[in-house]
């Protein structure tokens, strides 16, 4: 099938079109407040609340024997809810710490989730059939009226979200400084994590709640890589959301017994790797490139330096020096002669018959460079060139 | 101004615990308006969490605090405050005029958006602590005295009567720590209150007007020159403090204060 045709397909055909609709739904919406989980060190709390809220969809069906999405999503919400309440709950009453806490609300959740499904597949009519695709997601299954569901409490979530940006955007930089200015921090926080639940729960038909928190982390990871501002991280990890759900949910969809979870894992997972390795500053290529060319301006300069010292022994600074001395004296730091090439390139030092020589420039790079360390502001690019050496 | 002759602050009766352990008993402090003062003491002695209470930023047992004759609640705009740098995460994506702005949140409220008035406000209040040209830095490229410069002009832009400040000096270059408390004095003559909770006892006397010693309990409070000296501070630390002889009473450094590792907080719950 060539790409055209899934264009066409994406407009035109009913299934893929409400499944890629409702993937990007998803995406965008976790995406966004993923972020926010992720900038407040709550990257598990999603998972968890995608754990907690198993039990939830199946006590929904239970109690009501319907299917209708906004049900068995309020089942999850309340679920989430609960979870989350109960792992604060536990960390602020007893000592156990919040990872275990989370750990503990997460299986716990689970399992009683996992119990009453089973449970639920072995009663004997056949109208609970398709709950067991809440674990794994199933996008092929989505319908029209899940995705409307989906986008109108999506559409709350991105309304709440703007209108208390600023609130939120505090609450995630500085908590304690939001409370001495007198907001209801509690209150927001709890508002926060409603609407991380609700961005949670809108996935859970198509991804599952085993693989659903990596709608949440991994995009906000990946746009962090490429900007220092909120927005613009919030708008980027919505995109890249939107476009791992897409292409996960039309991929599992056009494939037999391809689970949709997974696939949307494994392609926001490349999304990922492309912005770890890549991006700009933050990428651990260009971070690679900037201690390699520090280490070699740093040996440059220890290089040129001890010519300096060597020259200064004598009464001409031009005296030669070969490159057995230099290498030496670097005390098999680095390799002197193509230090001294590099330095010979840069106008800094001569080749003569005798070895090599100071150039008037290189000797007053070499004082500037001396002079330079003793100062404060010396001190800086050196300390920041040392970070530049154990960086990352 | 009318408030001139009430205390900027009041507590009384001050006791805090963290699950069953008092980490601020039955503590008074009066502080008179238009002073510089520091709250000094061994670690976990309770002072941040002297300077939490009072900003109800944790709940204590039991006591009392006023602001101005009010309870904090009713006097909130009065007030600025800086937390220790390290309290925060310097990687959050953001801006340094982005953070100063936070400063004017609260006189915006709700949903209002910060917009140009509080773009001007937070560059003027870069401009005093010598961080203008780093507005659109992102936060983590700054150095630690930068952060700390950035924390101070968000509290600036508060506007307030009375700031309280975490240990502004932590970590921080001798350069921005004159910077700091240059400013610190110009608030004063601008008839503001400004409480710190401070690690260095030498510089007390040349820094501020009035100190509070606290190690759990209020040990003294009052002018520097009546309240700072040596049987104060043997009080407040316990006999560890070295003196420097023959030099005034002039206390040296305790060595625990001295080997702190930065960043470390004055609590150990």
């Amino acid at each position: 099938m060539n790409l055209l045709q899934i264009l066409h397909d994406l407009l035109f055909d009913y299934t893929l079109r409400t499944v890629a609709l409702g993937a990007a739904s998803i995406g965008i919406v976790s995406g966004a407040l993923g972020c926010f989980a992720v900038l407040r060190k709550q990257s598990l709390l999603g998972d968890a609340i995608s754990h907690a809220a198993l039990p939830g969809i199946v006590l929904a069906f239970l109690l009501t024997r319907s299917k209708e999405p906004l049900v068995l999503m309020l089942g999850a919400v309340a679920a989430g809810l609960v979870g989350t309440l109960l792992i604060l709950r536990i960390v602020s009453s007893t000592r156990i710490k919040y990872d275990s806490a989370l750990g503990f609300i997460l299986s716990v959740f689970f399992g009683l989730g996992l119990m009453l499904l089973t449970f639920v597949q072995h009663m004997p009519d056949a109208s609970q059939a398709g709950l067991d695709k809440f674990l794994f997601g199933q996008a092929a299954t989505l319908l029209q009226r899940d995705v409307v569901t989906m986008m109108a409490l999506g559409a709350i979530v991105f309304l709440l979200v703007a209108i208390f940006w600023k609130e939120f955007k505090l609450l995630s930089f500085d908590p304690e400084y939001a409370a001495s200015l007198g907001y209801p921090v509690r209150g927001l926080d709890i508002l926060l994590t409603t609407l991380l639940v609700v961005s949670i729960v809108i996935g859970l038909q198509a991804v599952g709640v085993v693989l659903m928190s990596a709608m949440v982390i991994a995009p906000a990871a990946a746009a962090r890589q490429w900007t220092n501002r909120l927005g613009v991280m919030v708008a980027l990890a919505a995109i890249f959301g939107a476009l791992s759900g897409v292409s996960g949910a039309v991929l599992s969809s056009l494939t037999p017994r391809l689970s949709t979870g997974p696939t949307i894992v494994l392609i926001i997972c490349n999304v990922v790797v492309v912005s770890l390795l890549f991006a700009p500053n933050r990428g651990l290529i260009w971070s690679w490139a900037r201690r390699r060319r520090n280490r070699r301006q740093l040996h440059q300069e220890s290089v040129l330096l001890d010519l300096y010292t060597l020259a200064s022994q004598h009464a001409d600074m031009s005296h030669p020096h070969t490159t057995a001395v230099l290498q030496a004296m670097s005390a098999g730091q680095t390799d002197a002669g193509r230090n001294l090439q590099a330095l010979a390139g840069q106008g800094l030092v001569r080749a003569e018959s005798g070895g090599w020589s100071l150039t008037t420039a290189g000797a007053e790079e070499a004082q500037r460079l001396l002079s330079a360390a003793s100062a404060p502001a010396g001190a800086e690019r050196i300390s920041q060139a040392m970070q530049g050496e154990v960086g990352l | 101004m009318e408030m001139s002759n009430t205390n900027a602050i009041e507590v009384t009766d001050l006791t805090v615990a963290y699950q069953d352990r008092p980490v601020l008993w039955d503590v008074d402090v009066s502080v008179p308006p238009g002073i510089l003062m520091a709250i000094i003491g061994p670690n976990g002695a309770g002072k941040t969490t002297l300077l939490k209470a009072i900003l109800g930023l944790v709940r204590p047992a039991a006591g009392q605090v006023s602001i101005y004759g009010k309870p904090y609640a009713q006097q909130r705009q009065l007030v600025g405050y800086v937390p220790q740098r390290g309290s925060v995460d310097w990687d959050f994506p953001t801006s340094v005029l982005d953070v100063v702005m936070m400063g004017r949140y609260g006189a915006l409220g709700w949903v209002r958006r910060p917009g140009r008035q509080e773009t001007s406000l937070a560059l003027e209040a870069l401009e005093k602590v010598g961080m203008r040209s780093f507005a659109d830095r992102q936060i983590g490229q700054l150095s630690g005295g930068q952060q700390q410069r950035v924390f101070l002009a968000r509290a600036l832009v508060q506007d307030a009567q009375l700031y309280f400040m975490d240990e502004p000096f932590q970590g921080v270059d001798a350069t921005t720590e004159r910077a700091i408390i240059s400013l610190l004095q110009e608030l004063r003559k601008a008839g503001k209150t400004v409480v710190v909770v401070h690690h260095d006892l030498q510089t007390v006397p040349e820094y501020f007007d009035w100190v509070t010693m606290l190690n759990v309990r209020r040990i003294a409070s009052g002018p520097v020159t009546e309240v700072f000296n040596e049987h104060n501070l043997r009080l407040t630390y316990g006999g560890r403090v070295a003196f420097l002889r023959g030099n005034g009473d002039q206390p040296a450094l305790p060595p625990q204060e001295n080997s702190q590792p930065a960043g470390s907080s004055a609590i150990h719950p």
